[in-house]
């Protein structure tokens, strides 16, 4: 089965496309990595996946034919987005009443236990917890929900280097124990490096490259996903500059 | 339901996958929204206090006018002369400052509350949250709206009976006889009773989420709520009000109406000879042609009328009779209500169909 399938898929803010002619199957069971530069058009095709925004050309089907958005995809897959909005002035346990509430499933036990772990007090607000624990609560909100899918929008980006290590440890045990499809986006490489089992190369708008990362990395001879993905974008925005 | 099931497990497909009961919102929006329906609670409680303050006296004054007798005795012209002048001097008059204050009531409220309900969402970035939970996000728009809805109406409406108990002496039977001071039901915040508050509340509301729902922003929706709300205020009051049924016509050479001072007078204007003379009061050269004689002292309250029908004036006067009050109330209330349907439903298909 494959957790994302885009046919095609375009995305059109007035004149200008954010991204087009995307095809793409991400199977399932990996870690996939949607990297590229800012503006590369990662926002717009998680947008598109989690069904926040409706395509301008092509279609995507999420866990196996789902119609983005329809209620049996927004049932199987959770979604933190960038900058992990939560309501500021409720509670963290409102927080986790709210997301039970609105969810078919939550795994209240496992919330409470993990932010007992990360030792963040229900009753603070969420607008007064530290960036970092910010995302782990919106990441929590999110596993609790129990998804067969989890997308993150540049997940790290706004944390420092231990609440980042802490974050994708989360991620990565979710992935690995409890076999959640992760698909994430990021600009910063040496994150990924560790995690993504799968890439999605994303420049201008345009999927440049896709495929696993061991084959990815054999194919191009590099050693590691940074190198490949550098390597991969120079040679694009050269052979755009000749042309 | 014919959800795709291919390689899905069991518990996560077919009939499980109906819709999450609308019940669950309660709760969510309880949370979310309590502080502002606390603040409108606080609100609505303090001025109903203020307002029970000001009636009470006023109720007492009227009870004791009325019960005197006889009515021209001058112990009874005494308390009737106490209502008028603490009836014609009402604080919570159109124009009193509690009137003023009550008067922008449904614009505060709807505003407040309903302007915020999805542009904070869109400000914030948290319908990225909201909108990708299993509930479905039209759902979800349209649940928290309707139960705001509901709650504000009821809210407003306790609060309009208040004001009607308010108004109760003001047009109450048997005043005629002691001639205390009338008033038409029309008169006195209209939109404001039972029936209107709710009503201008829930289109208050309507507006300012539909245009949070366009502007994304707070604040501007707020403001251009109220913007929106006074122009549909000032239209309606000067304007549609007064067309909801045919005026009544009387053909009356005196100010004395059916159900005189509770009428809500709409228009006058004289005929002579079954033809259009002048509108409202006679022109000064007209009086001088024809009532220069009649001495300054010898004009009455019916001004220079007997003396113009002597001259073969029929003054015509059109009035929305005092009975008419309910039949004016539901007739707003349901046309308020229709259009705050309509701005709801037009929220939700934006709410459906926008790009993020």
């Amino acid at each position: 089965m494959n957790v994302v399938e885009a046919n095609g898929l375009g995305k059109r803010y007035g004149r200008a496309w954010a991204l087009r002619e995307c095809t793409l199957d991400i199977p399932a069971g990996r870690v996939a990595a949607l990297v590229g530069p800012n503006g590369a058009g990662k926002s717009t095709l998680l947008n598109l996946a989690v069904g926040l925004s409706v395509p301008s050309a092509g279609v995507v089907t999420v866990l196996g034919g789902r119609r983005a958005g329809s209620p049996a995809a927004l049932d199987g897959i959770a979604f933190v987005a960038q900058d992990t909005p939560l309501y500021k002035n409720l509670s963290v346990a409102d927080m986790i009443y709210v997301t039970r509430r609105l969810n078919r499933r939550f795994d209240q036990p496992y919330a409470q236990a993990r932010l007992d772990d990360l030792g963040i007090p229900p009753k603070r607000k969420a607008g007064k917890l530290s960036g970092g624990q910010q995302a782990q609560l919106a990441l929590t909100l999110a596993l609790a929900r129990r998804p067969r899918l989890l997308v993150l929008d540049e997940p790290v980006a706004m944390l420092d280097p231990v609440a980042r290590h802490d974050f994708m440890a989360t991620v990565l045990a979710a992935a690995s124990a409890d076999g959640v499809s992760v698909l994430l986006s990021s600009h910063v490489l040496t994150e990924l490096e560790r995690v993504a089992s799968y890439l999605i190369l994303l420049f201008r708008g345009r999927v440049q490259l896709a495929g696993d990362v061991d084959d990815l990395l054999a194919a191009h001879g590099q050693a590691s996903l940074e190198e490949l993905a550098l390597a991969y974008l120079r040679e694009t925005q050269t052979s755009e500059v000749t042309r | 339901m014919t959800a795709p099931t291919r390689a899905v497990r069991p518990d996560e497909d077919g009939a499980s996958l109906r819709p999450l009961p609308w019940r669950r919102m309660a709760g969510v929006t309880w949370r979310q929204h309590r502080i502002t329906l606390a603040g409108v609670a606080v609100l609505l409680g303090a001025l109903a206090v203020w307002l029970w303050i000001t009636g009470t006296p006023l109720h007492h004054a009227s009870a004791a006018a009325a019960a005197c007798h006889p009515a021209s005795s001058p112990a009874c012209q005494n308390l009737a002369g106490a209502f008028d002048a603490s009836a014609t001097s009402n604080v919570m008059g159109n124009k009193g400052p509690g009137g003023v204050l009550l008067q922008l009531m449904p614009a505060l409220i709807g505003a407040f509350v309903g302007a915020p309900v999805l542009a904070r969402e869109l400000e914030t970035g948290t319908f990225r949250y909201a909108w990708t939970q299993g509930f479905g996000r039209w759902r979800w728009a349209l649940a928290k709206l309707i139960l705001l809805a509901v709650v504000l109406a009821a809210a407003t409406a306790a609060f309009g009976v208040l004001v009607s108990w308010y108004f109760q002496p003001y047009s109450s039977t048997g005043h005629q006889a002691p001639g205390l001071f009338e008033t038409s039901p029309f008169g006195n915040l209209f939109g404001l009773r039972e029936v209107t508050f709710p009503a201008w509340t829930l289109a208050a509301f309507a507006t300012g989420a539909l245009v949070g729902m366009l502007m994304r922003r707070v604040v501007p929706a707020i403001a251009a709520t109220l913007a929106v709300y006074a122009g549909l205020a000032f239209a309606t009051a000067g304007f549609l009000r007064e067309h909801y049924l045919t005026p009544l016509v009387t053909a009356s050479n005196s100010v004395g109406l059916p159900g005189t001072g509770t009428a809500w007078v709409i228009s006058q204007w004289s005929t002579r000879d079954g033809r259009f003379a002048f509108a409202g009061s006679p022109p000064g050269s007209l009086v001088n042609q024809l009532c220069s004689s009649v001495p300054a002292d010898k004009v009455g309250p019916l001004g220079f009328a007997p003396c113009l029908a002597q001259h073969g004036y029929t003054q015509w006067t059109s009035y929305q009779p005092a009975g008419r009050f309910w039949p004016f109330q539901w007739i707003e209330g349901g046309w308020l209500l229709a259009l705050s349907a309509l701005l709801i439903a037009a929220t939700i298909w934006l709410v459906r169909r926008r790009a993020a």
